[in-house]
């Protein structure tokens, strides 16, 4: 028996068009499209994509309820034995897209859901815990790769048989908790793995420590008329011409700029290095992604201390985790250095 | 980025149009702003009244640069 499966994808795998079209609402489309043309050849005889919604990134995320409601009816109406959304590899959007629409169908509709995207996605850690997130490369060449994971644990899902580990199974922890019986008692396998770690020779933890990263609020300034604010941004705000060729994407540096007599960021100064959404708003009146306009104003009447003379800059379109906290860690001292009071940050 | 930041010592607040992300990641003062592509402007009004809508948003996340919070705080811009 054929599943009846219906596919999520975003305006860009749709083929409606790239940033400039990432707000359009979505759209009920029959059979498979993009991506959807691979899954169906991966289904085979097992299933069929008979209908595809497409939405656009920004639509998504600057209107959730009401976009996930709409995307919600679209698939009911299909009658669908199994949903579908995704691969959304790194794209932020997307990814968190994709997750909230995977787990509405799975828990408002009841309808096998999963999706698929890379770790580091901000979906990722969103739902992972609700929803199976089959786990991808960061980029579209990982497509195939992606549908040969998503496509049989699909299946499985939908035919309700057993899951087996995120190991074997290709998706992101869930951290569900199995019990299982081993042939060696704990204090066996304890020694064993200890023995193993002295000796320098491989060992597999039982259970990966969580990390716990939160940091706590630092306490509030007391007086703004006499603090110097900085700006920082991860929309990508640079000198006109990006002197120093900040990447649109997966940035591997940030950029200090002075602002020491600026007003306003005019678009014959600034423009946007960011790839991941429509630059021609940002271009036009910079101020939109760094308000310097207003913060020099506030300057001026006396409302805060001073604006900080440089402001930091990376394009958070798909850059490494791991890359911004170096950034930020960097930046932070030297803003530390020049008393800086507090720090505004604004993101895309 | 923003966590590194308060690491640092710096009180920091967030404006970011997507609020879920800045939360799991763990931001403790966000302002939401208005969208994607210019989360503190908007290109279908004329520019005075955009000056005064920036104004608001920066206002409003000065406010919560002031504010004492003990988890994570979305400031609303009014």
């Amino acid at each position: 028996m054929s599943l009846r499966v219906v596919h999520y994808i975003n305006q860009f795998y749709g083929g409606i068009g790239g940033e400039e079209k990432a707000d359009v609402k979505p759209e009920l489309r029959e059979g498979a499209v993009g991506p959807g043309l691979a899954i169906n050849g991966a289904l085979g005889d097992k299933g069929e994509i008979v209908a595809t919604v497409i939405c656009g990134d920004s639509y998504f995320g600057e209107n959730i309820e009401e976009a996930k409601a709409e995307v919600l009816e679209m698939v009911k109406s299909q009658n669908p034995d199994l949903f579908i959304a995704g691969p959304a590899f790194n794209a932020g959007r997307y990814g968190v897209a994709a997750g909230t629409i995977t787990e509405a169908v799975q828990n408002e509709l009841n309808i096998p859901a999963v999706t698929g995207m890379y770790e580091e996605n901000p979906g990722a850690d969103m739902f992972k815990k609700s929803v199976y997130i089959v786990s991808t490369r960061d980029s579209a060449a990982g497509m195939r790769d992606a549908v040969k994971k998503m496509v049989p644990l699909a299946l499985k899902i939908a035919n309700k048989e057993e899951i087996g580990s995120p190991e074997e199974e290709g998706y992101l922890e869930r951290g569900i908790r199995k019990n299982i019986f081993l042939e060696e008692d704990g204090g066996h396998r304890a020694v064993e793995m200890m023995v193993a770690k002295i000796k320098g020779e491989e060992f597999k933890t039982e259970y990966p420590m969580p990390t716990f990263d939160r940091v706590d609020a630092n306490p509030p300034i007391k007086d703004l008329t006499t603090a110097t604010i900085a700006l920082a941004t991860s929309g990508g705000i640079v000198p006109k011409g990006n002197p120093d060729h900040i990447e649109s994407s997966s940035a591997s540096k940030y950029g200090a700029y002075d602002i020491t007599g600026v007003d306003d960021l005019t678009s014959e100064g600034y423009e946007t290095a960011h790839g991941g959404y429509d630059p021609t708003y940002a271009n036009d009146e910079p101020d939109r992604v760094l308000p310097v306009d207003v913060l020099r104003k506030m300057e001026k009447e006396g409302k805060i201390g001073k604006l900080y003379d440089t402001f930091f800059t990376t394009v958070g379109n798909g850059t490494a985790v791991a890359s911004s906290k170096a950034f930020a860690e960097e930046y932070a001292a030297k803003m530390k250095e020049d008393g800086v009071d507090a720090v505004i940050m604004t993101s895309t | 980025m923003v966590k590194e930041i308060e690491r640092a010592g710096l009180p920091i607040v967030h404006i970011c149009t997507v609020v879920p992300i800045s939360k799991t990641v763990g931001a403790n003062r966000i302002v939401p702003a208005i969208a994607i592509p210019h989360p503190l402007g908007d290109p279908n009004i004329d520019a005075d009244e955009e000056f005064k809508l920036r104004e608001k948003i920066v206002q409003t996340a000065l406010n919560a640069l002031t504010t004492e919070v003990s988890e994570q705080t979305v400031f609303d811009v009014k």
